[in-house]
């Protein structure tokens, strides 16, 4: 086993509801594919209302690479298709039926399979777009072959689930996933793991792989920050990345056959009132989830994903694709007189002008928890302190500089910065603590957007 | 407090586009969210935020500046009765003094705002933004780098010429790279030398036979230490510009400074460390008694300690790197000694040796940032040469 990686910067932001470790199965009738969850796909229809599909049906492929395939999770009917602005598709919402019928995808041997043969079941199953690459996070080309690939096993964001409970008893399936990864690269396969939370031998005692131990508050669980500190990225290099609970998803269609695109999730969140976990299909309607276990006396926002990155959506919207989370957190839409300059011993800061921002000195576990809730608390302001970004950035990157440089669009100072050893996710610390109140993950997200089309991928 | 909420809202829509005074928006603005923070919540990216925004990072350097501002409005009135009556103690005549030095003061300080915020408001709503705090804490350093005696319409000469030419014309707060209040004062020192520097100016209506010179002056024509003690010049019981006599003073706000994590360490200690290192070199090589004095007179004397905690560390004309910091600051440090003890025209080093380094700030910060271009460049050529250009 290989040392541990300190990660020395970031915070852990301490908040109520973390999910005890409990599992329903809820009953769920309603299932969404958004397009909108992957990053750079225009998606090409392959239903209509109406139609029916099974559990590996494709939906949708993507026009940038018609081999990409989005598929059902679950069999029914194509109930609706939504669209927004531009006629763009925002979600295919497909009715459930009450028996699961499957695609059949095959189960010859995998030590028999080429490379070639790998991807393409991949492909028609739906499962590529569990990986996804960097730069861009975008779902990959398939035929690039990755200098290397992470599997991510520890989420280190606000209330993030615990993967050790997640991946309980997925042993067979996560090691044929590896080995489905195998074929896909010379390069190594990383399993990152947390050095003090993951104690699961489902993950610890996988073979054919590299284990990286990483120590440290968030962001420790960023992808960016590991391959920083095991494989640094280099302009034109390709890593892929994928999720430990969806490469045990990989694992089961190549010993079943079978898309069984079933995923524990958990409810977070100081607002709900019971947090846990619940096992799910992809696309999952959270209405059930959430209906009687929020405080809905409350203006509430929930999210798809953590509350540092996650998308939000309604109290009867769908589970985003890659999240593992729904949170829940009170909507901060009031008005607070002289609230600029009350001494806060209940607010959420990082600043020691609060009382509370003497407490984040101690370590995470004597603090007491934080109050939060989404309001902006102050307008936006120039950018004009300086130091402050760089607290909560464990990254060789000067954020202010990338920043300003992605502002400008210029992507030649964007390269020479580092921008594509980033990812949106990693200024979510340096969004929250910013006293000008800068969307600075969309700023970031804009200037991979940019460079990703300008060199046309 | 549902009544002031009631009222703005009921106000509000007059100072919306279509309302009776679109054009006063900003100022509306200003005023409503300097009651109220606003309802705003987020919609993209983090979907919680810190509750610290601009108006509390400005109201802690004002509250820091306080100190020195009781400090020097006390000594303004103390300076002028003892010149009148030299034998007076330092806290005889308590009242009278603050009474007096609160009459200089103030309209110091009301001219310096009304003229200041007029102008960024007007900025503001032509560029139809908010109005930005960060003059809230300029028109307060303006008045405390200003000599007691200065006339009134200078000081609003310069506080247009600081906030339009140095401040609006780059584009407003976070664009400009000379610190504005230092440059109100520059400006006065070039334009009206006369009301800037001498004996006359730093004691309000001094009296004639007094000699009032400062600790700069005197050192500049061959005194071998000041007249003033080490002692008086670290508490401020001396002539000099309003805020900056009171070394413990301004320490007071430089500690308030540094627990809140509002002013930048790396700048307050590597300015001390740069004036150090100065005051040493020239106590090893120099020849007249200037260059003789101990390091930490420097400190005490002028504005060092002044511009060292306020002036300095200003984050939008100071180097923003970490490291550049550093050198930014030990630069200042040095640039502010040399200048007082080598060059015979300006017993000031600090104003000049702070725009100085405000000038450099993104030089300095140009070469750290490339030196972490540069390290990125090797590790690509390294890794896979025939994808670098």
């Amino acid at each position: 086993m290989s040392d541990i990686i300190k990660i020395k910067k970031g915070f852990d932001i301490k908040i109520s509801g973390k999910a005890i470790e409990k599992v329903s199965s809820p009953i769920v009738s309603s299932y969404a594919l958004k397009p909108s969850d992957y990053i750079g796909i225009t998606p090409k229809l392959l239903v209509k209302e109406g139609d029916r599909v099974k559990a590996g049906s494709p939906v949708f492929f993507s026009k940038q690479n018609e081999k990409i395939l989005f598929t059902s999770s679950v069999s029914g009917t194509i109930e609706s298709i939504k669209r927004g602005d531009k006629r763009a598709i925002e979600e295919i919402i497909i009715s459930a039926d009450s028996n699961q019928e499957y695609e059949d995808f095959g189960t010859d041997s995998l030590a028999s399979m080429l490379r070639g043969n790998v991807v393409e079941k991949l492909l028609k199953s739906g499962l590529w777009t569990l990986i996804r690459q960097r730069p861009y996070s975008t779902i990959p080309n398939p035929d690039v072959q990755p200098k290397c690939i992470i599997v991510k096993g520890f989420d280190s964001s606000p209330l993030g689930a615990d993967y050790n409970f997640l991946l309980k008893g997925k042993s067979a399936d996560l090691q044929l996933g590896v080995d489905v990864l195998r074929k896909l690269t010379s390069g190594k396969i990383h399993i990152n793991v947390s050095a003090t939370e993951t104690t699961c031998n489902e993950l610890l005692k996988l073979e054919n792989v590299q284990i990286n131990r990483f120590e440290g508050a968030h962001p420790a669980g960023n992808i960016s920050v590991q391959i920083a500190n095991i494989d640094p990225i280099n302009k034109g290099d390709i890593i892929w990345y994928i999720d430990a609970q969806d490469l045990a998803i990989i694992g089961k269609l190549f010993a079943s056959g079978r898309v069984e695109m079933q995923k524990m999730i958990a409810l977070v969140g100081p607002e709900v009132k019971n947090p846990q976990y619940f096992n799910v299909l992809f696309g999952a309607c959270v209405s059930s989830i959430v209906q009687n276990n929020v405080n809905s006396d409350k203006h509430l926002r929930f999210i798809s994903g953590n509350i540092l990155t996650g998308t939000t959506i309604t109290s009867n919207g769908y589970l985003g694709a890659y999240d593992n989370l729904i949170s829940v957190i009170e909507e901060g839409d009031y008005y607070e007189f002289l609230g600029w300059i009350t001494p806060g011993i209940k607010k959420f800061s990082l600043s020691r002008t609060f009382l509370s921002g003497f407490c984040n000195l101690l370590p995470s576990k004597l603090r007491r928890t934080a109050q939060i809730d989404t309001n902006l608390h102050g307008g936006k302001r120039a950018l004009v302190l300086t130091g402050e970004y760089e607290n909560v950035l464990p990254l060789d990157i000067y954020p202010m500089q990338l920043i300003k440089a992605c502002i400008i669009e210029d992507i030649d100072l964007m390269e020479q910065l580092g921008i594509y050893e980033v990812d949106a996710e990693d200024f979510a610390l340096c969004e929250v603590i910013d006293v000008s109140k800068t969307d600075i993950q969309q700023i970031i997200r804009n200037g991979l957007e940019l460079i990703r089309k300008e060199m046309g991928e | 407090m549902k009544f002031v909420r009631d009222f703005l809202d009921k106000i509000k829509p007059n100072f919306e586009k279509g309302g009776k005074f679109p054009w006063l928006h900003s100022t509306f603005d200003a005023f409503e969210t300097f009651a109220f923070v606003p309802k705003t919540t987020t919609t993209s990216g983090a979907h919680f935020r810190d509750a610290m925004d601009m108006k509390r990072t400005m109201t802690m350097v004002i509250l820091a500046l306080m100190p020195a501002l009781l400090f020097g409005t006390y000594n303004i009135g103390f300076q002028h009765f003892h010149s009148i009556n030299p034998e007076l103690s330092f806290f005889e005549g308590f009242w009278d003094n603050l009474l007096y030095g609160a009459i200089k003061i103030l309209p110091i300080i009301v001219i310096s705002y009304v003229v200041g915020l007029s102008i960024e408001f007007g900025f503001a709503q032509w560029r139809k933004h908010d109005v930005n705090e960060g003059f809230l804490v300029t028109g307060m350093l303006i008045p405390l780098v200003m000599p007691p005696d200065v006339p009134l319409w200078q000081v609003a000469l310069a506080t247009a010429f600081a906030v339009v030419i140095g401040k609006e014309v780059f584009g407003g707060t976070g664009m400009n790279f000379l610190n504005p209040a230092l440059l109100a004062r520059a400006f006065l020192f070039f334009a009206f030398p006369s009301s800037m520097s001498g004996d006359n100016v730093w004691i309000a209506e001094k009296a004639d036979a007094f000699s009032g010179a400062t600790p700069l002056a005197e050192m500049m024509i061959g005194a071998n230490l000041p007249s003033t003690s080490f002692w008086d010049m670290l508490l401020g019981i001396m002539p000099g510009s309003i805020g900056e006599t009171s070394s413990i003073a301004i320490l007071l706000g430089a500690a308030f400074l540094l627990i809140t994590g509002i002013g930048s360490w790396r700048i307050m200690l590597s300015v001390f460390m740069g004036g150090a290192l100065m005051g040493l070199t020239f106590n090893l090589f120099g020849s007249n008694p200037y260059t003789q004095i101990p390091f930490y007179y420097h400190y005490v004397m002028g504005g060092f300690m002044f511009g060292a905690v306020f002036m300095a560390t200003d984050p939008v004309t100071a180097a923003q790197t970490n490291k550049g910091k550093w050198i930014y600051g030990i630069l200042i440090g040095v640039m502010a000694v040399l200048i007082r003890v080598v060059n015979p025209a300006y017993p000031e080093g600090m104003m000049l040796a702070i725009l100085l380094l405000n000038v450099f700030a993104p030089l300095i910060d140009y070469y750290v940032v490339d030196a972490n271009i540069r390290k990125r460049m090797k590790r690509w050529k390294i890794k896979g040469g025939q994808n670098v250009q």
